[in-house]
């Protein structure tokens, strides 16, 4: 076949990548053509047929090897790893679209004449470190007696970090604490609430402290810069994929992070899918269990159809199933039932859960299909 | 500074925690305090615990002091002339009881060639590490730990005679096998729970090998004319009983052969065997819903008009115990009740003979069922003509490591051979090295290997068999108990769908993870076919969507709704669907069915 009889038979993406590739590697005539035949054959055969219950099969593929699955898998060997939730936990937050991940981490890669310096690499990290008040200093105290904050600062800290008193001064001044007044005394920061001043208001103004933002980017809680062959890799806890980004030096095309809500917001839907399948499949492979992509990828198209990142479950896509009768038959039953009443849902039975509790053949397999014969009223 | 807890309350604190502990062991050895106190210090919680509350598990141990057991050969001596007791032992200070806690901070010596001066207490004897139950193990040191625990749980569960008198006892489903027996290898706390009053197995020849693959999994092959000689047979006891209860108004049930005009007859051959006072007779064999009992109560719901009736006695049959499986009437005993009615209580006995299916065990937690029953012609023999009654898989010993099982079958063969019980005390027992040397001497391997010819062709097998005597227990769990088989049956009053469950004849689920395997096949009809215990068809009124009915003399549809001549539709559903439109009505929910219609 030739290149152009394929266009409307292959997908975009296949048929883009064929082209790139016949011409990355100077196909032509008969040897051409037998390359477009053969992957015209592969992607045939990858086809799947119509009415094939591919939701259930891909739940039990995903499922089974789950029961295998070492439960809880935590792995402290050697420092320069990162305690990351892996195992059946981590898949039960991916599926169940978690916004807050229990384990947040990014991979930054980074351009090219950087990666190989380790001097850059280092200074980049410590610069990317989240820094709060309470790293650099000593002790933070209510002062009762004259109703402020004492913060004592550790100067030595603050000269590794590169941090000045003044800098911190303004940190407090700009950040949400509002109505303060500080006082540098020596090391010591007194911080005062102007106005009158309750107690329980400076208890409350300690923890604010204590949390304040310095420098760095926030959330980046741990940085380790790993070598990984040739060049250099920053491992962090942590994750701030918009921050990370806007450096010039880090390369934005395989900086990562492994939050998928996170990349839903900076970089859309379609990472969000392809991070989905990633980190699920990584899950997997780690244990050395072996899932075919596309059911994780029927999986991650149902949980990103619509634009956002939807869970399996209750809150997710079965809470919006079409159907009243397979939501009711899900979770409380009662909430979906006395909701379709007042809207007047009609339910078309049209799913396999309906049609099994009506006791009717299932829109699946060979219940999908009907015979529909003319009759010859004639005759 | 550390926090003191008495009995879990707190109650201050001390300096010193250390002085603080050993000060109130000094004296509680000086019967200053009660010898049930125990004390001691948590390092990881700063705190002093000091208990002396009930149901702590606490055991006697010899106090140590420089090194030196104070249990001295003298009071040994006195010990055993009678002239000292256990009481004056502990008051002595010569044993003492420790708890869990309190071990924590003793250092135990095993027995006295291990005594250092570091050393608090020593073991009184070796194996009370072990508690009486898994002392009951032979070998118990050669096996691991969890084996012995699972032989400890399954002695529990050994078939023997559970009470002397059962003859008179009227227990609910109880076995109680024929001949059970002392076994060969015994340990000491065999005589301590007096196991020869109750012993629950018998001492059988066991051969470590294949047959056929039959014991592939823990499954254990039988000798049949073992079995057919007697072995581990047990009969199962099962009473039932019924009372002629009085009701308000003077009037009460009647044990009696019901009349044919009672409501709810069965047939007349089920109540064939029942003697005159409707009750069976005892010998009596009986099964195939035989009643054993026959009784009739008064109407169920008594209305005032009905007792004014002359002559009518609309009484219904009540009759219990309609048996399904077969056996014997053991025992019938009538007498009467708290109340003073008539109790009726028979006893059925059903005689157990080893089946494939049946559960086994040894005492080192290696359970199996039969696999299957090979006659003795075909079974293999040693050179003396000697057959295993049982035939164990090779399999079960490397990964469960017990160990001490092989031990076992050596110390049993040298016991069988010499006339003489063997004693397989953990640590204090008759050694490995013993054993063998004095199977030795009796002119067999040491290691307890034969020459066995396979029965089928009488050829030598090419390796050397284990083979010797083993103890082994009849478990209760028996097929004759658990199998269960349905095709048409019960269903319940409210869904229609079978009932659940072996004793209601229910049948078997199709469950959720069952039901997505068809799902995932695609196969529709046969998953509608599945689901079809329930199907019923149901008429629809097609004009408002509710279920209608069917006047049956005017042969026309009738809807609740739409009043007379309503149009209905026939649907074909499952009955719990339409259960779950009645409950949607039922919340004020209107589910109207959109039904097509074509002339």
């Amino acid at each position: 076949m030739k290149l152009e009889e394929v266009q409307q038979l292959l997908p975009v993406n296949i048929y883009n990548n064929l082209k790139h590739k016949i011409k990355e590697y100077k196909l032509s005539g008969k040897k051409e053509e037998t390359a477009i035949d053969e992957v015209v054959k592969a992607y045939k055969k990858a086809q799947i047929c119509p009415a094939e219950s591919i939701g259930i099969i891909a739940a039990q593929s995903i499922g089974e090897p789950g029961t295998q699955m070492t439960l809880n898998t935590k792995h402290f060997a050697g420092v320069s790893e990162m305690n990351v939730t892996v195992g059946l936990p981590r898949i039960i937050e991916i599926f169940g679209a978690r916004k807050a991940s229990s384990t947040p981490s990014m991979k930054i890669y980074l351009k090219s004449p950087h990666n190989k310096s380790e001097k850059f690499v280092r200074q980049l990290s410590a610069n990317i470190l989240e820094i709060l008040l309470k790293d650099i200093s000593k002790e933070i105290n209510v002062d009762l007696l004259n109703l402020q904050v004492e913060v004592k600062l550790d100067i030595d800290e603050m000269h590794n970090l590169n941090v000045s008193t003044k800098h911190i001064t303004n940190s407090i001044n700009e950040s949400k604490i509002k109505k303060v007044e500080v006082v540098e005394e020596g090391d010591t920061l007194l911080v005062k609430l102007k106005g009158e001043t309750k107690i329980q208001d400076l208890f409350k103004l300690k923890v604010q402290l204590s949390e304040l933002f310095i420098s760095g980017i926030e959330g980046i809680t741990q940085v380790l810069p790993v070598r990984k062959s040739e060049e250099f890799v920053i491992t962090t806890a942590g994750s701030n994929l918009k921050e990370i980004l806007k450096i010039k030096e880090v390369d934005h095309i395989k900086t990562i992070t492994n939050d998928v809500y996170e990349i839903s917001k900076v970089l859309g839907i379609e990472a969000a899918r392809t991070a989905i399948i990633e980190e699920v499949m990584g899950v997997f492979n780690e244990q050395g269990l072996k899932i075919d992509v596309r059911h994780l990828m029927l999986v991650a198209d149902v949980m990103t159809t619509d634009g956002l990142v939807k869970g399996i479950g209750r809150y997710g896509v079965s809470g919006e199933k079409p159907s009243v009768l397979a939501r009711a038959s899900f979770e409380v039953a009662l909430k979906h039932l006395f909701s379709a009443a007042a809207h007047k849902e009609i339910d078309e039975l049209k799913g396999v859960v309906e049609n099994i509790m009506i006791n009717q053949p299932i829109p699946v397999g060979t219940g999908f299909f009907k015979l529909k014969l003319k009759e010859d009223k004639k005759k | 500074m550390s926090e003191v807890f008495f009995n879990g309350v707190i109650i201050g604190d001390v300096e010193n925690p250390a002085d603080f502990v050993k000060r109130i062991k000094e004296q509680r050895r000086n019967s200053n305090v009660t010898t049930n106190l125990n004390v001691s210090y948590d390092k990881a919680l700063n705190c002093v615990n000091i208990l002396t509350e009930a149901g702590r598990a606490r055991r006697p141990l010899i106090i140590v002091e420089n090194g030196k057991s104070k249990l001295t050969k003298e009071i040994v001596e006195d010990l055993k002339k009678g002239a000292m007791t256990w009481k004056q032992l502990i008051s002595n200070n010569i044993i003492e009881y420790l708890d869990a806690e309190e071990e924590e901070s003793a250092l135990i010596a095993f027995d006295d060639d291990e005594l250092t001066e570091e050393h608090t207490h020593m073991e009184i004897i070796k194996t009370a590490l072990f508690g009486s139950q898994s002392s009951l193990a032979p070998f118990a040191e050669h096996n691991s730990a969890g084996r012995v625990m699972l032989a400890a749980k399954m002695l529990t569960q050994g078939l023997g005679i559970y009470s002397t008198n059962f003859n008179l006892r009227l227990d609910s489903d109880v076995d109680m096998m024929h001949y059970p027996q002392r076994p060969i290898v015994d340990t000491v706390m065999y005589k301590n729970v007096k196991y020869d009053n109750h012993p629950v197995g018998q001492n059988i020849v066991i051969a470590v090998m294949t047959h056929e693959g039959y014991n592939i999994d823990d499954a254990i092959i039988f000798n049949k004319d073992s079995v057919e000689l007697g072995l581990f047979r047990s009969t199962f006891f099962k009473p039932f009983n019924s009372e002629e209860l009085r009701y308000a108004g003077g009037i009460k049930d009647k044990i009696e052969i019901p009349d044919k005009e009672v409501a709810g007859y069965r047939v007349e051959e089920d109540y064939a065997k029942l003697e005159e006072d409707g009750i069976i007779f005892p010998e009596a064999e009986i099964g195939d819903d035989d009643v054993l009992i026959g009784k009739t109560s008064p109407p169920r719901f008594l209305s005032g008009m009905e007792e004014f009736r002359v002559g009518v006695e609309s009484r219904h049959e009540s009759s219990v115990a309609v048996i399904k499986e077969k056996g014997t009437v053991d025992t019938v005993i009538i007498t009467e009740s708290e109340e003073g009615n008539k109790f009726v209580n028979i006893r059925v006995r059903q005689p157990r003979i080893p089946e494939i299916g049946d559960k086994f065990a040894t005492r080192h937690g290696q359970k199996g069922v039969i696999g299957l029953l090979v006659p003795k012609t075909d079974m293999p023999f040693s050179s003396e003509g000697i057959v295993p009654d049982i035939i164990f898989s090779p399999h079960s010993i490397p990964s469960r490591m017990t160990v001490g099982q092989l031990i076992e079958v050596i110390g049993g063969k040298v016991g069988a051979l010499q006339g003489r019980y063997i004693d397989g005390t953990a640590f204090t027992g008759e050694s490995e090295f013993d054993l063998r040397k004095e199977l030795h001497t009796l002119g067999f391997r040491e290691n307890g290997s034969e020459t066995l010819y396979d029965g089928k062709t009488g050829r030598m097998f090419q390796v050397k068999i284990f083979i010797g005597n083993i103890y082994y227990m009849r478990l209760k769990y028996m097929v004759a108990n658990k199998y269960h088989m349905r095709t048409r049956g019960p269903v319940q009053l409210l869904t229609r769908q079978p009932t659940e469950g072996r004793a209601k004849e229910g049948g078997l689920r199709l469950g959720e993870m069952e039901k997505d395997v068809l799902v995932a096949h695609g196969s529709a009809l046969l998953l509608k076919e599945r689901f079809d215990s329930d199907k019923s068809i149901i008429p629809v009124c097609r004009k408002c969507g509710l279920i209608a009915y069917i006047n049956q003399y005017r042969n026309k549809g009738v809807c609740s709704v739409c009043g007379d001549d309503a149009p209905v539709t026939f649907i074909e559903m499952s009955y719990a669907f339409k259960l779950l439109l009645d409950e949607l009505k039922s919340l004020c929910i209107y589910p109207k069915l959109n039904v097509e219609y074509k002339d």
